[in-house]
């Protein structure tokens, strides 16, 4: 054993390391909060010094605002520091079922950075734009073909407001029918944004079981459908990772009852270039542009929820349309002429335009032939997960699985107490992402793996030595560091509890803490 | 395909593992009669070069702001973004991580969150603000929803110079969520009396500042009038840089404010992604939408920040949330905290004073114009002017001479008539001497 080795292995493994002077850990650098670096009069920006004039009327505001000052290198290092304390896709595998954490190519943050796209407002005459309104079309045309539906509406600004839109529609349809039906089917798998959204477009939400084979329980859907079922919400492949093998019986059925089938096209990156919605009798999906089409997930958004419509829903779609009209395009914004029965506005302007030069990029690189390609990997890397761990972890299905794969708790029975949990955090610490856990709710606490098509063989290899190493570490009794992962993050695990009874959702002077605490 | 790591020998050796004879036995579960056997109808892979030639051609057939004199705004507004927050936001640790569901992986992205929440509350003057909605928009037809919450009633007044974006949006969230808005006339000309107008059914009461032509107002005895029947106060605010020069809605009572982020950090973008800023009382907080982030401490008793209040978001409350938001517009968000650390309280307010005086110059010179009036005397960066004629063929006159001149309002009330000379014009911190003399000169011929 060498010198080196020995002391290293001196270290404790589970105590916290001998405090810095600094609070830092070599290139783990800590930062005070901005408010905690303020210069009164001091600032970032160099900027002229207005002339003196108000025609505020007595509206000018009086008193501080309370922000900080800081010069830019102040500012810089801060966010660097901050950054330096976050994972990314371009970092490592970020295995997030149901998310689709793939590639994020730069060339399209570069093309959408191009002042004909940045640098141009929604209300500017449309013949100073129609390179933009080209591009939408094109665009558009790209999802219609995927998707095999006649329609699209572009201006939804996230999945869950895709989802907003498309149950819309629905509802609207189904008003114009002179009916008024009640209650939307939802599986129990479904993401919550599904419930949420139906409760949101005043329905209420009926749960549909799973069947033993984690897939809709058909006869059950049969039971529930009835004159006052207005949809059934649907996420194929499901959030078990599983295509709706039924699907066209289940579509079959809904029709057959007047009611609409939507689809949650959050994991559409499965189907892509293989399968069309449109073919399996869907009426209406939206697509997360930043899932399948990799516009970057960025922290928690900005999305890009455009949704497909069937012929019968198409008629509703929200303002604005874009139209050929005259050997050109154009807008139309008022709920008038071809557009009369549209729901009208969503959201503010036209939809998520950064996003939709993103997704383009990122689709016309691709072609017809590479979109075909990356469903086909994606799929391919999911089930090479569940083939290589499906000894050690325990699937909740067998396979073949679609672009994700599901585990459950039931191998970490016999751990002395490793829950799936601190199976994720022990991951962290060995520099992986963490999958989904537990979700969805129809198994024990789940593991959710998709690993996308970003991932090369030896990354995926990695990965498996990595899970099947601590999966035999947490039989073999290992409970204590499990509880105590992750230890080589920049915090160890957060007390959520007190932040929720208590919460303090912003800074304050500390003198005003003080005062509040002894109140 | 340059993305794609995976080699055919790859392939081959994974299929071989998973004991497949092929990739499409592990569609098996999909029916056959809809596998797709044809190629897609669309054109095949394009290299990085082809790519930015394609896309860069189109870019080519837009006009952009920065390369007319522009006064365009209506909610959108051409700021100038210094070059440290693009550079920033790109880090890959920002850009390309998820919603922060793991926080000892994402202090990062919590901790900055934390900083806008904190820097949205303090430019609003309000307690407390979410991590941001999808942009303005939407933030105030959820804060109408949350007001119904609030109050447990189901009917909301909204101004008439509310933006007519934020109205329609709005009006289709009630239509399907069941709630009634009782929808004002635009009126450039006089203030709408709205404190007659509330009444015990009243749950909102939806005003802008400064309002959609421009005016800036004091609605402080409008939130009495409100709180006097337990109605809530709802202001929104679409140009966000407003906030450094005019009373914030918190000292006028407000008791949501539903904003527009854009201005700060974020380009104008043909309309998105946006940025929407949410902020109320303490005491209202848990029934916002949206995500929140808090302080807490970690297993070492070190400062650190996690997702918090989610008990009201529908990945745990399902059917019964406060709202279906997920993702919302966490890079915007991060733009925008950006911008505003580096203008700090001097820089902030530096700008908002430049954007009025830059204003004020417009609208003396505009009045100064034969047959043009200013209808806005109390403004902060944006100001109405009637012309003589429709405006909408003076901005297209002026459009095909390199001057995007502003928003006639016949783009946003396309069914009133009576406002169809009204012009629309925004100046900012980027407006020069030269543009406004270029507009009058321009509008000056068109007019004669």
């Amino acid at each position: 054993m060498s010198e080196w080795s020995k002391a290293i292995s001196g270290f404790a493994r589970d105590a916290a390391p001998e405090a810095t002077i600094s609070g830092n850990r070599g290139l783990r650098l800590e930062d005070p909060l901005l408010f905690e670096q303020d210069e009164p009069g001091r600032s970032g920006v160099d900027l002229p010094e207005p002339p003196a004039v108000d025609r505020l009327g007595a509206l000018r505001r009086e008193g501080p605002i309370g922000l900080p000052g800081l010069s830019e290198p102040q500012v810089v290092r801060h966010y660097m520091r901050a950054s330096q304390k976050n994972y990314g896709i371009d970092m490592g595998l970020y295995p997030l079922g149901s998310c689709t954490m793939k590639h994020n190519p730069r060339l399209n943050e570069k093309l959408a950075r191009l002042p004909g796209f940045a640098d141009i407002h929604p209300l500017q005459p449309q013949s100073t734009v129609t390179g933009a309104l080209e591009l939408i079309d094109t665009l558009a045309r790209w999802l219609k073909e995927l998707t095999g539906m006649p329609a699209v509406a572009m201006s939804p600004a996230a999945g869950a407001h895709g989802e907003l839109c498309g149950m819309m529609c629905i509802r609207a349809a189904i008003e114009a029918r002179g009916e008024r039906r009640q209650r939307v089917l939802v599986p129990e798998s479904a993401h919550g944004t599904n419930p949420a959204t139906a409760a949101a477009c005043g329905y209420a939400v009926d749960p549909i079981p799973a069947n033993a084979r984690g897939r809709v329980d058909l006869t059950a859907l049969k039971e529930k459908l009835g004159p006052d079922v207005a949809a059934i919400m649907l996420t194929n492949p499901n959030t078990c990772g599983l295509f709706e093998d039924e699907i066209l019986a289940i579509a079959e059925a809904v029709h057959a009852a007047g009611a609409f089938f939507y689809c949650d096209g959050a994991n559409f990156n499965a189907l892509v270039g293989r399968v069309r919605p449109g073919d399996l009798g869907i009426d209406c999906m939206h697509l997360n542009l930043h899932k399948t089409f990799s516009t970057p997930h960025g922290g928690g958004g900005p999305g890009s929820g455009p949704v497909v419509l069937a012929a019968s829903l198409a008629p509703f779609a929200p303002l604005p349309w874009l139209v050929h009209d005259g050997g050109g395009l154009r807008l139309i914004e008022q709920a008038a002429g071809p557009a009369a029965r549209a729901i009208g506005r969503i959201k503010g302007f036209h939809g998520q335009m950064g996003m939709f030069v993103r997704a383009l990029a990122y689709i016309v690189s691709h072609g017809s032939d590479g979109l075909r390609q990356l469903s086909g990997d994606a799929v391919l890397n999911a089930n090479y997960l569940l083939a290589r761990l499906g000894d050690r972890l325990t699937a909740s299905y067998p396979g073949p699985c679609m672009h994700e794969v599901l585990f459950d708790d039931r191998f970490l029975r016999d751990s002395g107490g490793v829950t799936t949990l601190d199976f994720a955090k022990a991951l962290v610490d060995e520099g992986f992402h963490p999958m989904t856990m537990y979700f969805p709710l129809v198994v024990h606490g789940a593991l959710l793996m998709e690993p996308t098509e970003s991932e090369s063989k030896a990354s995926l290899d990695r990965f498996i030595e990595v899970v099947r190493g601590l999966a035999e570490r947490a039989r073999a009794g290992a409970a204590a560091s499990f509880h105590a992962a992750p230890r080589f993050t920049p915090r160890r695990r957060l007390d959520e509890t007190a932040a929720a009874r208590k919460p303090v959702l912003r800074w304050r002077k500390p003198a005003a803490t003080t005062r509040e605490a002894a109140e | 395909m340059r993305y794609l790591p995976l080699t055919d020998n790859d392939r081959r050796a994974m299929l071989g593992a998973i004991g497949a004879d092929s990739l499409e036995a592990l569609f098996r579960d999909v029916p056959r009669s809809v596998w797709l056997d044809r190629p897609l109808e669309l054109p095949r892979a394009l290299g990085e070069i082809e790519v930015e030639r394609a896309l860069t051609g189109l870019a080519a057939k837009n006009v952009p702001l920065s390369s007319v004199p522009s006064f365009l705004g209506c909610g959108v507004y051409r700021h100038h973004v210094p070059a440290a927050v693009d550079h920033l936001i790109q880090r890959g640790e920002f850009l390309t991580s998820y919603t922060p569901y793991q926080p000892e992986v994402s202090q990062g992205t919590l901790q900055s969150m934390f900083e806008f929440q904190t820097q949205v509350a303090l430019i609003t003057a309000m307690d407390v603000a979410n991590a941001s909605m999808y942009d303005g928009a939407t933030a105030c037809a959820e804060a109408v929803m949350m007001a119904n919450r609030v109050t447990r009633r189901k009917k909301a007044i909204l101004a008439g110079d509310l933006h007519p974006h934020y109205r329609e949006t709005t009006a289709t969230y009630a239509r399907f969520g069941d709630f009634t808005v009782v929808e004002r006339p635009a009126n450039p000309a006089a203030e709408d009396d709205l404190a007659a107008l509330v009444d015990g059914e009243t749950a909102s009461v939806v005003v802008q500042n400064p309002g959609a032509f421009g005016h800036v107002r004091d609605f402080s005895a409008l939130a009495e009038a409100c709180h006097r029947v337990g109605a809530l106060l709802i202001v929104v605010v679409t140009e966000a840089v407003s906030l450094g020069l005019v009373k914030p809605p918190g000292e006028m009572g407000a008791d949501i404010v539903a904003a527009e982020g854009q201005s700060l950090g974020n380009a104008p973008s043909f309309g998105g992604p946006h940025l929407g800023l949410f902020a109320t009382r303490e005491k209202l907080v848990r029934q916002m939408p949206g995500r929140l982030v808090g302080e807490t401490v970690d297993a070492e008793g070190r400062r650190g920040y996690v997702l918090t209040l989610s008990t009201r978001e529908q990945h745990i409350r399902r059917e019964k949330a406060t709202s279906n938001i997920c993702t919302n517009s966490g890079l915007c968000a991060l733009a925008f905290t950006i911008h505003l650390a580096l203008l700090g309280e001097a820089g902030f307010t530096r700008l908002a004073a430049l954007n009025h005086a830059h204003a004020v110059a417009l609208a003396d010179r505009l009045s100064a114009l034969p047959g043009v009036r200013v209808l806005t005397d109390r403004f902060f960066n944006e100001l109405t002017i009637r012309l003589p004629r429709p405006a909408a063929a003076v901005v297209e006159t002026l459009a095909a001479h390199g001057l995007l001149a502003g928003v006639p309002a016949s783009r946003l009330w396309p069914e009133r008539r009576d406002l169809a000379d009204l012009l629309i014009l925004a100046a900012t911190e980027l407006t020069t001497e030269e543009d406004i003399a270029a507009l009058a000169a321009g509008l000056g011929a068109v007019l004669q």
